[in-house]
Formats: structure tokens, C-alpha cells, sequence
């Protein structure tokens, strides 16, 4: 019944089908990104039109290396699609477990679970990235990715953990108990469903902080190294000669801060259509 | 003040924690850092004991740890692999740094509050879309690219602000890159700030408060705010060690000379000391932050004082 009416509210909003088709034109630039670049990754590159402004038969212009940087824009997509997606699910079922464990057994575990997230909701962002990735110089992508959940899950599972508390003491939860369901069975059937909800929006929502956290520790150049492609390495190379050559930085950071906007703008309508409350 | 004494007994513990887990993956970082101190040049064995045994490199993980701490409670941080104390070398720092943070916190609190009771006043109108769609977009955006631009526009083409340094001191040197530190902390406050006034002018009590005859002005500023910025000063409170860890990517910019570009160097020069005294403050400031705001509570709502009694 929730989810009717929250479709039906969707449906009418503009700003939901705006950032829906730009994540579905971001997704396909990272699933396919032959499709829209000409040229592969890397490809094709030409020193003598280093930084050369956009002009005909290169829309964006020419990177430090002289490659096309449409070409190399459009392959950046996939690093901070495939990051802001993996480190968002990850972060999401380990707070499913921990919030579901924590609020519902409740004593020791949910101290002890409520203490490790404290532990790890200390850590600086970026200082305690940059540890990490520094230790381990040949990095890709999955290491990116282990290294931004590690640091990015205890939002999600302090949130879980509430709305588990919030829920197990209601009235279905005792009805389905004293029908003789078992714990994990009231957990999953009964509880998760009914909690989950902001969750799922606080996780939108993640999506476009990881993308900018990733992107933030390329630009500081611990994250991803050439020859891997991603905005923020193109931003990070940018930075020393956008002043003359605006374009080196226009143009990734349009692509991020479109991709980025998209996902909180989607959580942000998602949420208006979850919560009566706010119409 | 028997809650404030649990919640300390809680932080304690925490406090240990992290740092010992800062300081486990600083120091279990390979490479050798005396090893990396000759450089090319082969270091004989003696000398390589003798330096081990110095700086107890050659002690258990905890020990060394332990040892550490029983430093910190002393003042003393420790010193660089060269010799230099930690402590001299932030000593300077800690200023600029501190003085960044607390401009772009002034910065985050005074306008953010603005905005967001602009903006919850009149939900739906034109002052609400604005400040919607105008936080939404400053979110949306990278810090360093939000940096530059502005660095740029307002620094170099305007001329308003100071490009780079620190030359002019506070707060001159500090508006630009403090607004640019505190720009998505501020976008957070004002919408947090707007959707608790939202929910808050709707309740029971505000009515009351209407009906008694009271002036607008008192309903909004003494019942209505007062509960509405409750969620607003938790995220002040974490913001601020947010701020201060945050302010690497700032601090690189506009070539300010603070904790953040320090640590950044050590980090990469695997200065194992100087990171882990520097995040080791920065986590003790994180905690105090948020036991004051915890404590807060209590006096902006009544209810969670009793309740917690």
C-alpha cells in the first residue's frame, strides 16, 4: 500500500524523472561506454594537442596527453558508478545485520555493536583514507571500494538500528510472536520491512557521497593512478592548469556534479514520498 | 550528572579504540622508516638495531602503543624520525588550522540557521525553492572544484578576498576558504534546520502558544526554534571535528599553512608520528565534541533530561 502511494507520488514529480534519466544515461556510459566514446580509454593520444580547448571533432577539447577528452570524460564514469554503487550495497547489508542484531537482541551485542560503530564513526574521513591507501600504493578499484566501506557503514547502521528498536516493540511483531514465529523470521518477515524504508533513502543518498569522496581522494592523488580513468584523476591533473585551460576542469566536474546531484535529488524525492508526514 | 558521568564512561572506551586502530594502521603501514631515512644506501645492521631500539620499534604493537599514550597525557607527542618534536612542529599550525574551522563553524551556524528559518517559515514559497535547490547544488558539487571557482571569481577576477597565504591574518586571509570548508556543512544546517522547523510549527504546543496570544515573533524564536535545533546542534557538533579533519583539500588550495597540509606531507613521507599525533587530537576533539553536544541536549530539552534521570 506504501509503495502505491509513494509510486503515485513519484510519478508526478518532474525532479524524480529529471534524476532518473540522468543516472540512466550514467549508467550506461559505465556499462557501456563504447557506445558514446569514440575512442577507447587512452586511446589514440596526441602530445602535440596537449590541453587544447574544445574544438571541431572534439567536443571537449584535449586532455594533458593530448587525448580526446570526451572520450576520457565518458570513461570516467564507470570508476565512481561502480564505487558509489558497490561501497553503498556493501554498507547497506552490513547495517541490515548489525542494526537487525544490535536492535532486536538488544544487551551485550547491541553495546558491543554500538561501541565498534562509535570506534569507526571517529575515524576522519579523509585522513584515515588516506592511511590506508597510502600503505597499499597498487590499489584498484575494489581496494577503493573496501577501504570507503570500512570508513562509510556506521551512518547507515546507527539509523538501523533505531528504526529495529523503534518497530520490534509493535503491535504486529507481538501478534506474529505469539503466533510462534522464530527470531529470525520475525526479524526478516516482520521487522526489516517496516524499518527499512529511510534506510533505503539514507542510501541514495550515500551513493552521491561515496561518488564524492572518491572522487575527492583521487583529486588529493591517494585513490586511483593512471592508467585508470576517473573524474577525479582528470580534476586532479586539472588543478594545476585550469586557470588557463578551464575546460580541463569544467567538464568532469560537470559530469560529476550532475551524477552526484542526481542521486541526492532522487533520495530527496524518494523520501518526500515515503513520509506522509511532510505534504 | 549521573548521565554525564555514563555517557563519559562510554566515551573512554572509544576514545582508546580508535586511536589504537589509527595507530595499529599507521605503524603497520609497510616499509621501513628507517630504512627509508638512508635512502639509497645500504644501513648496517648495528646501526639499524640501535635505531630500532630508540624509537622501541622493536616492541610489541601494544607496548608500543601504551607507551605512546602515557606520551600524550603528557604533552608530549612524541618526536619525527629526524629528531624534531611532534608537538613543535604542529605548534604553529594548529592556529591556522583552528582559526579555518572556526570561521567556516561561525560561517555554517550563523547563515545556515538563517536560511533554513527563511526558508521553513514560508515552506513552499519563492525563498524556500531557492534555498532548496541552492543547498541541493552546493551538496552536489566537489569542495576543491567549489575551491577553485571561487578562488578564482572572487579572489582573482573580483579581487574581494586574498588569493592564497595567510598574510592579512584573521578573518581576512580566513572568509574565502572558510565559506568554501563550511559550504557543505551550511547546506546541511539550513535543510535540517528548515524540515524541523517545518514539522515543529505544526504541533500542538506552537498552537497553544498562538492561541495564548502570543507575538509571532516570540512563537517562532522561543517555542518553535528552541525545538528545532535540536537535530540542528548534533550536526554542529560533529561538523566541527569534520571541519578541522576536512580542512586538507581547504588548506591545499589556498596554501594555508595547517595541521591539514601537514599530515597530508607526512602521510606520503610515511612520517608515522606526526599522522598519528595529529589524528590522535583530532579523535579526542571529535569525542569532546559530541559529549558536549550530548549534554547540550539536556538543556535546550527538558524532556531528555528527565527522561534520562
Amino acid at each position: 500500500m506504501l509503495a502505491r502511494d509513494a509510486w503515485a507520488e513519484l510519478r508526478g514529480r518532474v525532479i524524480f524523472w529529471f534524476s532518473a534519466a540522468v543516472l540512466l544515461v550514467a549508467l550506461a556510459m559505465a556499462a557501456f561506454p563504447g557506445l558514446f566514446a569514440r575512442l577507447g580509454p587512452n586511446e589514440a593520444c596526441n602530445l602535440r594537442m596537449s590541453k587544447h580547448g574544445p574544438a571541431d571533432g572534439a567536443l571537449f577539447g584535449y586532455d594533458l596527453q593530448g587525448c580526446d577528452y570526451w572520450s576520457q570524460v565518458v570513461h570516467g564514469t564507470r570508476a565512481s558508478i561502480v564505487v558509489g554503487v558497490a561501497v553503498t550495497v556493501f554498507a547497506l547489508l552490513i547495517s541490515i545485520v548489525l542494526g537487525l542484531v544490535g536492535g532486536y537482541y538488544g544487551g551485550v551485542a547491541d553495546a558491543l555493536i554500538s561501541r565498534i560503530t562509535d570506534v569507526f564513526f571517529g575515524i576522519p574521513f579523509v585522513l584515515g583514507a588516506t592511511v590506508v591507501l597510502v600503505a597499499f600504493p597498487d590499489h584498484g578499484i575494489w581496494a577503493m571500494t573496501l577501504v570507503l566501506v570500512l570508513l562509510g557503514w556506521t551512518t547507515m547502521t546507527r539509523l538501523m538500528r533505531g528504526q529495529v528498536i523503534a518497530v520490534k516493540d509493535m503491535d504486529f511483531v507481538a501478534a506474529a510472536r505469539m503466533l510462534g514465529a522464530r527470531d529470525r523470521r520475525l526479524m526478516f518477515r516482520h521487522i526489516l520491512p517496516n524499518a527499512i524504508a529511510p534506510v533505503i533513502v539514507v542510501a541514495m543518498l550515500n551513493v552521491g557521497n561515496v561518488i564524492a569522496g572518491e572522487a575527492t581522494l583521487d583529486y588529493l592523488g591517494v585513490g586511483l593512478q593512471y592508467p585508470d580513468v576517473s573524474w577525479g584523476l582528470q580534476l586532479n591533473i586539472a588543478q594545476t592548469f585550469f586557470a588557463d585551460h578551464p575546460h580541463l576542469l569544467v567538464f568532469p566536474a560537470l559530469f560529476l556534479t550532475a551524477t552526484v546531484l542526481s542521486f541526492l535529488m532522487l533520495g530527496d524525492v524518494v523520501r518526500d514520498a515515503l513520509d506522509p508526514r511532510l505534504r | 550528572m549521573r548521565y554525564a558521568a555514563q555517557r563519559l564512561a562510554q566515551a573512554i572506551p572509544v576514545f582508546f579504540a580508535t586511536t589504537f586502530l589509527i595507530y595499529a594502521m599507521v605503524f603497520a603501514l609497510p616499509g621501513d622508516p628507517i630504512l627509508a631515512l638512508a635512502g639509497d644506501k645500504p644501513v648496517p645492521e648495528q646501526v639499524l638495531a640501535v635505531m630500532r631500539a630508540r624509537y622501541h620499534l622493536d616492541e610489541p604493537l601494544l607496548v608500543q602503543y601504551g607507551r605512546y599514550m602515557l606520551g600524550v597525557f603528557q604533552g608530549n607527542l612524541g618526536e619525527t624520525f629526524t629528531g624534531q618534536p611532534v608537538s613543535e612542529l604542529l605548534q604553529d599550525r594548529w592556529s591556522v588550522t583552528a582559526q579555518l574551522a572556526l570561521t567556516a563553524w561561525i560561517f555554517e551556524l550563523a547563515v545556515g540557521i538563517g536560511l533554513g528559518v527563511l526558508a521553513g517559515l514560508r515552506r513552499g514559497g519563492a525563498a524556500d525553492t531557492a534555498v532548496l535547490a541552492g543547498t541541493t547544488f552546493v551538496i552536489a558539487v566537489p569542495v576543491f572544484v567549489v575551491g577553485y571557482t571561487a578562488q578564482i571569481v572572487l579572489g582573482l577576477n573580483l579581487g574581494l578576498f586574498p588569493t592564497a597565504g595567510t598574510d592579512e591574518g584573521w578573518p581576512g586571509s580566513y572568509l574565502l576558504p572558510g565559506m568554501v570548508l563550511g559550504s557543505f556543512g551550511l547546506a546541511y544546517v539550513a535543510r535540517l534546520t528548515r524540515t524541523s522547523l517545518v514539522e515543529n510549527l505544526r504541533a500542538d504546543y506552537v498552537r497553544t502558544a498562538t492561541a495564548k496570544g502570543l507575538s509571532r515573533r516570540r512563537v517562532v524564536g522561543l517555542h518553535a526554534l528552541r525545538n528545532s535545533l535540536i537535530p540542528v546542534v548534533t550536526y554542529l557538533g560533529v561538523d566541527f571535528g569534520n571541519l578541522m579533519a576536512g580542512a586538507v583539500v581547504t588548506e591545499g588550495i589556498f596554501n594555508l599553512p595547517g595541521i591539514g597540509q601537514q599530515v597530508f606531507q607526512s602521510i606520503q613521507l610515511q612520517e608515522g608520528p606526526v599522522v598519528v599525533g595529529v589524528v590522535t587530537l583530532l579523535v579526542m576533539i571529535f569525542i569532546l565534541a559530541n559529549l558536549a553536544v550530548d549534554l547540550l541536549y539536556g538543556v535546550l530539552d527538558p524532556r531528555i533530561r528527565r527522561a534520562r534521570a
